[in-house]
């Protein structure tokens, strides 16, 4: 039988790829890549736990909808490269698109080559023009060629609209079962998912990736620039998709959790950070990214006040804990909302 | 019956207990149990999904004092393990 290896995001598009092509009878499995940039990842830890609906990783469901196999890999290390030196650089945000693309289609070969996966032919949910830098024809050319996948990379979305590809001549698909969509308009894909009777699929604004996130991709920008060399750990990726990121000056900033599934998350990450926490009042968990120094702890306090219900007080207790693990109370007036510069928010 | 191969996940963050998970599972038969500990409370929807994906079933699931343990019985597809 035919084995199909198709790159499943967690999005529709890819969805829809893999349902036109099971339904000719070829043996689809899918492949979810985690990069640490993935909207559905750890947002699931982060979830308050009253939320009415809980939040589910995609990938996985989309598998289960269409009855597919799913294996999930973890290049979060591997990644970095692509992140930090695109050859064709960014996209709008910090999303190295059609390096990402090529990344993960090298890496579908490689796991064929070490025998963790076995397949004819690979396929995507790209579509023609759909993006606006990353998936032109020339782009699309250059992913499929530098990929090394050539025409083992069927994209039956917009098929019709390239050349056939070795699964179309070698007949294991149909090309005339497969579509010819092109252009940002998404009508076909919403009707097409309606037939299928998909309901209920993620639809994450700017596609399943922090990295096209403008707010998201100004606050890496920012974690750069304060370090002063582009690099990262995946703890620092996970921290930027939390809290209030406020940067009142350049040798450090404060992550403050907006609500009670945020604050139990950062309080993850108490052991290595210097934090505060409220007393007198109830209020958030506070993180401090940067140096710690008398003048910093203060000034941080203060804030940590504001983010408290005792913000409109003239004084309250926030506890201030070290990484070293000692802790001191401290009275501050909390900051009144004018002096929280507009300018020290990240990411807004 | 032999003991479940445990798989410590505690202070990973969703999706690597699942990968964890899967990862161990390459290579084990079916009818073997993995025991999962994990401190992510996504845990409670991505590996039920995922073993039902699979075709695996989560035998007994504990939680306490935030750390949650996860029995997993294997059974039909068996990731990475291809003809």
């Amino acid at each position: 039988m035919t084995t199909a290896i198709a790159l499943i995001s967690g999005g529709l598009d890819s969805m829809l790829a893999a349902k036109l092509v099971l339904d000719q009878g070829v043996d689809v499995k899918g492949v979810n890549f985690y990069t640490g940039f993935c909207v559905e990842g750890h947002t699931q830890s982060i979830r308050s736990r009253e939320a009415k609906k809980p939040k589910r990783n995609n990938a996985l469901w989309v598998a289960e909808q269409l009855g597919i196999e799913l294996e999930l890999v973890d290049v979060s290390e591997e990644y970095k490269r692509v992140v930090l030196n695109p050859k064709h650089g960014y996209g709008k945000n910090l999303n190295p698109c059609v390096d990402c693309k090529i990344f993960m289609l090298e890496k579908l070969k490689e796991l064929r080559e070490q025998g963790r996966l076995a397949f004819d032919f690979m396929l995507s949910g790209e579509v023609l023009g759909q993006r606006p830098m990353s998936q032109k024809r020339t782009r699309l050319d250059i992913i499929a060629k530098e990929s090394g996948s050539e025409d083992e990379l069927l994209r039956p979305l917009s098929a019709k609209l390239f050349p056939p590809t070795l699964a179309e001549r070698r007949g294991w698909v149909d090309r005339e079962s497969l579509l010819g969509i092109s252009g940002r308009h998404r009508g076909t894909q919403f009707r097409l998912a309606q037939e299928f009777g998909f309901e209920d699929y993620a639809q994450p604004a700017g596609g399943c990736c922090f990295l096209t996130d403008p707010s998201y991709a100004s606050k890496l920008s920012d974690l750069w620039g304060a370090r002063g060399r582009r690099t990262y750990e995946l703890e620092d990726i996970l921290l930027l998709k939390v809290g209030r990121h406020i940067r009142p000056a350049a040798d450090f900033k404060l992550i403050v959790g907006r609500d009670e599934g945020e604050n139990r998350f950062l309080e993850g990450f108490r052991r290595r950070f210097p934090h505060f926490k409220p007393v007198s009042h109830e209020g958030s968990l506070v993180l401090l990214d940067g140096a710690a120094t008398r003048p910093n702890i203060d000034l941080a306090a203060r804030i940590a006040g504001r983010y408290s219900q005792g913000k409109d007080t003239p004084e309250v207790t926030i506890s201030y804990t070290s990484c070293d693990g000692v802790s001191e109370d401290l009275c501050v007036t909390p900051m009144a909302m004018h002096e929280v510069r507009n300018d020290w928010h990240l990411g807004r | 019956m032999t003991a479940p191969t445990t798989v410590d996940a505690r202070g990973l963050l969703c999706p690597m207990p699942v990968i964890r998970v899967q990862d161990k599972a390459r290579g084990l038969s079916s009818g073997s149990r993995l025991e999962l500990l994990a401190t992510d409370a996504g845990v409670h929807v991505d590996v039920p999904a995922w073993c039902r994906v699979h075709g695996h079933v989560v035998k007994a699931c504990y939680e306490q004092d935030g750390e949650i343990s996860m029995l997993i019985e294997l059974g039909g597809a068996l990731p990475g393990n291809n003809p």
